[in-house]
C-alpha cells in the first residue's frame, strides 16, 4: 500500500519533470541558429526565398514560437512526437525503431558492469592488501581513467582486427539465411565489444565502491555478533556483509540506469550500432528539430522511469527506507 | 552437561595476549587467571584499556587480527580453547559459549528479519529443520520477554528499541543453551530502567539454565547487582579477585579502593547556594518534531519539549535527567538555539532572546556555551587544539594572537599542558578531550555552560576528575551550569537543583536532595529504584557499618 502510494506520487512528479524538460529543450533548440527549412533548401540546391518560406509554412515554422510549443506539448501528451520531414516518417516510429537496439546494448552493459564490478570488488575486499586486491584495484583504476572512445578503438583493433574473434561493428551480419538461434548468436557476438566497452567505466566504479563498502561493513559491530553465533566466514561475507555493502552500489547503479538511453552516443557511433544515440547525432547534424526533440523527450522519460525503478529496488533491498522516506 | 561441579566451566590460566609491535605496551593482558563455575557470575571490572574485553575475545576466539595469544590456556570444561583450530572454535562459538555485546543498536544485521537472525544460530551449527528453527526462534523471543513475539519475529532490527534488540541478542546467545555466557558491557548503552530489566533477564535465565556468566563491566553498581565473584583488572593485569561482597565493601588493593571511591555517591551537595540573581529564565518552552508528511501521507508528530519552565541563578547547577527520548538533549539545544524552539520564552539576564535574528543571536550566544557528549566526535580531527579553542573568540573579533595566547591559558586552567595548543585531537585521551571541550566552551567567557552528557562516555575515575574540574571552574568563574545526564548518580553528586524529564515534560523539579531523597513523582521513584547496585549497595553499607 505504501509502495503503491509512493509510486503514484513519484509518477505524478515524474510527468511534471518530463513536461518541464520538453519546454526547456524546445526553447533551447529554437535558440540555436539555422532552421531545418534553410538546411533542406540548401541541400536541394534551391536558393529561392519563396521556396524556403513555403517549406517553413509547411512545417509550421512560421507560427509564433509559443503556438509551436503549445502544439508540440499537446502532441507529447497524446504520445505524438511530430513528423520528421527529413526521414518522411513519424518521429515516434523512428524512435521506437531504434530503441530496442539501444536498450539491448545499454542493458547488456549494465548487467556486465554490475555483476563483474560487484564480484571483483567483493573478491578484492576478501583479499584486502594482498597481490590479488592490488591487481584488481589497479585494473579498475586503468579502466576508470581511460577515455571511452579510445578504449572502444583499442577493443576493435585487438579483438576484431588482430585476433579476428569478434565483429567490429553493426548489430548483425547483412543478409544470409539463418534460423532463430543462429541469429541470436550473431547479435550476441556483435554485442560483446560495444557492451563491454560501454560498461567498463561503471565496472571500475562498482569495483572500487563494493570493495570499500565491504571493508567498511566488515568492521561493523554486527559482524562480530555473527561470528559469536558461530557462522562460517563464507556465510558472513556473502549473506550479511555483501548484502549490506551493496546498498551504495544500488545508488550508483541508478545513475548508470538513468543513462541507459542517452548515454551511448559515443559507443554507438564507434561501433556503428543502430541505436538512439546515432539517431540523435544524425538528427543534430541535419537540424531535424522534431526528431531531435523526440529523442530528448524519450531520454528524459527513460531517466525518470529508471529513477523510480531504482528507488523501488532500494526499498526492496533496504527495509529501513519504507519508514524513513 | 557437566555433572562434576568441581570442574570449573571456564578456567583461564596465565593468559597473555601480545599486542602488535609499536603499541604502548607489549602485552594487552598478562598473567591473567580466573575460574567460573556452573551457575556463577564472575564480573571482570576495569577501566578502558584494562584488557577486560581482550580477555573475553581471546576466550571466544575473536581476537583482533594483529593480536595473538602469547601464552596460557583457556579450559572450557577441560578443553583448551586456545589450542583449537578455527573450524573447531567456530563449532564452540554460539553452541558452547554465547556472547552479548555493548552496543545493541548495531549488534544486529540491519537488513535481516529478527526471526531469520535467530534461526541462523541453529543453521550455523547444522541443527533442526527450517520450520523447527522458526518455532524455536519464536519460543526464544517469548522467553526473553519481547512483546508480541509473533510480530517481532518478522520485524527488522530498526523497528525495535535498544532494550528489545539487546533481548534479541541475548536470545541468540542462549539459543543453544551454552555452558558459558560472555556479556561484554551489555547494559552500558542502555537507559537505567532498561538496564535494570536486562540485568534481571540475564539473572533469571542464568538461574533457569545454570549458565556460567562472565560479565564485563566498568560499573560497580552493576557488579553489586549481578556478580558472585569479582576480578578487578588494571593495565592488563588482575589486581584483585574475590567474592563480590568482600571486594565491594572491603577492597584490599588501592586501585580498587580508588575506583570505588570515584563512583558518584549520589549524596547531594551539602549547602544550598546563596541566592543570587537569575541569569536564565525559561518559560513554556516547546519544540515539536514533525517528520514524514508529504503529498500522500500524514506527518508524524513528536513533542520533544513540552511547556518547560525553569530559572537558573548565577553559580547554580541545574541537572536535567531523563531517559533517552525524554527530550533533555533537545532542551539543551533549544536553549543555545542549535534547534529553533516552536514557542516559549528564553530570557537571558532579563532580555528576551526568542524571535531574534541570527545576527542578534550571535551577540549573546557566546554567553551560553555547550560541552558535548562525545569527546571523539566533537573536536575537528584536522584542526590543532589551539585553533579549536580560539575559533570562537576569533569569530567574535578577538585578534588571532591574543585568542591563541588565551587558549594556552585556558588549557592550563583545565589541567592540561599549555603546549597542547599545537597538537591534534587524536593525540589526547577521552578525558583530556573533554577538558579541551570545556576549555573551548570557556574561551568566550560564558555565564552559562550547558554540558550535554559531558561525562557519560568516560571511565569512572576520569569522570570523577572532570566533574571535580567542572565544580571547581563553576566556583572560580561564578558560572551557572546546566548538566544534562541520564546518570542519576552523577546528577545527585554535582547538581543543586534537578529537573526530571519524561516525554518532553518536566515531571518533577526541586533541590537535588529533595528529589532524590524524597521523590514525589512515580516516574522519579522508578528511575531511582532502577539504579544498579542501590539495594545491595545499601546492604553493603549497612554490613560494613
Amino acid at each position: 500500500m505504501q509502495t503503491f502510494r509512493f509510486l503514484l506520487s513519484r509518477l505524478a512528479k515524474g510527468i511534471l519533470v518530463v513536461l518541464a524538460i520538453v519546454v526547456f529543450d524546445f526553447v533551447l533548440i529554437h535558440l540555436a541558429p539555422g532552421d531545418p527549412a534553410a538546411v533542406m533548401a540548401g541541400e536541394s540546391g534551391a536558393t529561392d526565398e519563396a521556396f524556403v518560406q513555403q517549406l517553413r509554412t509547411k512545417f509550421g515554422l512560421d507560427q509564433p514560437i509559443l503556438t509551436q510549443l503549445g502544439l508540440y506539448l499537446w502532441g507529447v501528451v497524446r504520445l505524438d512526437l511530430g513528423f520528421s520531414y527529413r526521414q518522411q516518417m513519424p518521429v515516434i516510429d523512428l524512435v521506437m525503431d531504434r530503441l530496442p537496439a539501444t536498450l539491448l546494448l545499454t542493458g547488456a552493459a549494465f548487467l556486465f558492469s554490475l555483476t563483474v564490478g560487484v564480484a571483483a570488488g567483493a573478491w578484492a575486499a576478501a583479499h584486502k592488501g594482498k597481490p590479488l586486491d592490488r591487481l584488481i584495484t589497479t585494473i579498475a583504476l586503468v579502466f576508470y581513467a581511460t577515455p571511452l572512445f579510445w578504449m572502444a578503438l583499442m577493443a576493435v583493433l585487438v579483438f576484431s582486427v588482430w585476433l579476428g574473434w569478434l565483429p567490429a561493428f553493426g548489430l548483425r551480419e547483412v543478409g544470409g539465411e539463418a534460423n532463430f538461434w543462429e541469429r541470436v548468436l550473431d547479435v550476441a557476438r556483435h554485442l560483446v565489444l560495444p557492451a563491454v566497452t560501454l560498461g567498463l567505466f561503471f565496472t571500475a566504479v562498482y569495483v572500487r565502491m563494493t570493495r570499500a563498502s565491504m571493508i567498511e561493513v566488515g568492521r561493523q559491530d554486527f559482524v562480530k555478533t555473527l561470528r559469536a553465533k558461530g557462522l562460517s566466514e563464507r556465510v558472513i561475507q556473502r549473506r550479511h556483509v555483501l548484502r549490506n555493502a551493496v546498498l551504495p552500489v544500488v545508488t550508483l547503479a541508478g545513475v548508470q540506469a538513468g543513462q541507459m538511453v542517452g548515454g551511448a552516443v559515443m559507443t554507438e557511433t564507434v561501433f556503428a550500432w543502430p541505436g538512439i544515440g546515432r539517431l540523435m547525432y544524425e538528427a543534430l547534424l541535419q537540424r531535424d528539430y522534431n526528431l531531435l526533440l523526440g529523442v530528448f523527450v524519450v531520454c528524459a522519460a527513460m531517466v525518470v522511469v529508471f529513477n523510480i525503478l531504482t528507488d523501488l529496488v532500494y526499498r526492496l533491498v533496504d527495509p529501513r527506507i519504507e519508514v524513513s522516506s | 552437561m557437566s555433572d562434576t561441579p568441581d570442574i570449573p566451566v571456564l578456567a583461564v590460566e596465565k593468559l597473555a595476549i601480545a599486542l602488535p609491535a609499536g603499541a604502548d605496551r607489549l602485552y594487552a593482558v598478562e598473567h591473567v587467571s580466573f575460574e567460573i563455575r556452573r551457575g556463577e557470575t564472575l564480573a571482570i571490572v576495569g577501566e578502558s584499556g584494562s584488557g577486560k574485553s581482550m580477555s573475553a575475545n581471546a576466550v571466544m576466539g575473536l581476537l583482533p587480527p594483529a593480536t595473538r595469544v602469547a601464552e596460557g590456556a583457556a579450559l572450557l570444561e577441560g578443553t583448551d580453547l586456545l589450542k583449537l583450530d578455527a573450524e573447531a572454535m567456530r563449532g564452540i562459538r554460539g553452541r558452547r559459549i554465547g556472547m552479548i555485546f555493548q552496543e545493541p543498536m548495531t549488534a544486529l544485521d540491519p537488513l535481516m528479519r529478527i526471526g531469520a537472525q535467530i534461526a541462523e544460530v541453529f543453521e550455523a551449527h547444522g541443527l533442526l529443520t527450517p520450520p523447527e528453527r522458526r518455532a524455536r526462534a519464536l519460543a526464544l523471543l517469548e522467553e526473553v520477554g519481547i512483546p508480541e513475539p509473533e510480530r517481532a519475529i518478522h520485524a527488522y532490527p530498526f523497528q525495535l528499541s535498544g532494550g528489545q534488540r539487546q533481548r534479541v541478542v541475548i536470545a541468540m546467545a542462549l539459543a543453544l543453551d551454552p555452558v558459558l555466557l560472555i556479556a561484554d558491557e551489555p547494559t552500558t548503552a542502555l537507559d537505567v530502567t532498561t538496564q535494570a530489566q536486562i540485568l534481571k533477564l540475564i539473572r533469571d535465565l542464568q538461574h533457569k539454565h545454570g549458565t556460567a556468566v562472565m560479565f564485563i563491566t566498568h560499573d560497580f553498581g552493576v557488579v553489586a547487582d549481578i556478580a558472585d565473584r569479582v576480578v578487578v583488572m588494571r593495565q592488563g593485569r588482575v589486581v584483585e579477585t574475590g567474592p563480590a561482597a568482600q571486594v565491594l565493601s572491603a577492597p584490599s588493593h588501592e586501585y580498587t579502593q580508588a575506583l570505588i571511591a570515584a563512583i558518584p555517591t549520589g549524596r547531594g551537595a551539602a549547602a544550598p547556594p546563596p541566592a543570587k540573581e537569575v541569569v536564565l529564565a525559561v518559560r513554556d518552552l516547546t519544540k515539536t518534531y514533525r517528520s514524514g508528511g508529504g503529498l500522500f501521507r500524514p506527518a508524524r508528530v513528536v513533542p520533544a519539549v513540552k511547556g518547560v519552565s525553569f530559572e537558573l541563578k548565577r553559580g547554580e547547577t541545574l541537572g536535567v535527567v531523563g531517559e533517552s527520548g525524554s527530550g533533555k538533549s533537545t532542551l539543551g539545544r533549544c536553549l543555545v538555539r542549535l534547534i529553533e524552539p516552536d514557542s516559549g520564552s528564553i530570557r537571558l539576564d532579563g532580555h528576551e532572546t526568542m524571535g531574534q535574528s541570527a545576527g542578534e543571536m550571535r551577540l549573546w550566544r557566546r554567553r551560553m556555551q555547550m560541552v558535548f557528549q562525545d569527546p571523539y566526535g566533537s573536536l575537528n580531527p584536522r584542526t590543532r587544539i589551539g585553533r579549536i579553542i580560539a575559533e570562537g573568540p576569533i569569530a567574535a573579533g578577538v585578534p588571532v594572537k591574543d585568542a591563541l595566547r588565551k587558549a594556552g591559558e585556558l588549557l592550563a586552567m583545565v589541567g592540561l599542558d599549555a603546549s597542547a595548543v599545537d597538537r591534534f585531537p587524536h593525540e589526547f585521551s577521552g578525558g583530556q578531550r573533554q577538558r579541551i571541550g570545556i576549555a573551548r566552551a570557556l574561551a568566550l567567557d560564558p555565564e552559562i555552560i550547558i554540558a550535554d552528557e559531558a561525562v557519560s562516555a568516560l571511565d569512572v575515575s576520569i569522570q570523577a576528575q572532570v566533574l571535580a574540574l567542572l565544580a571547581d571552574l563553576k566556583a572560580r568563574l561564578d558560572l551557572a551550569l546546566i548538566f544534562i545526564t541520564h546518570d542519576l548518580r552523577v546528577a545527585a553528586t554535582i547538581c543543586d537543583t534537578v529537573a526530571v524529564m519524561r516525554k518532553g515534560e518536566v515531571v518533577e523539579m526541586g533541590p537535588a536532595a529533595d528529589v532524590f531523597g524524597n521523590p514525589q513523582h512515580d516516574y522519579t521513584r522508578r528511575l531511582i529504584a532502577a539504579i544498579p547496585g542501590r539495594a545491595e549497595g545499601d546492604a553493603f553499607a549497612q554490613a560494613a557499618g
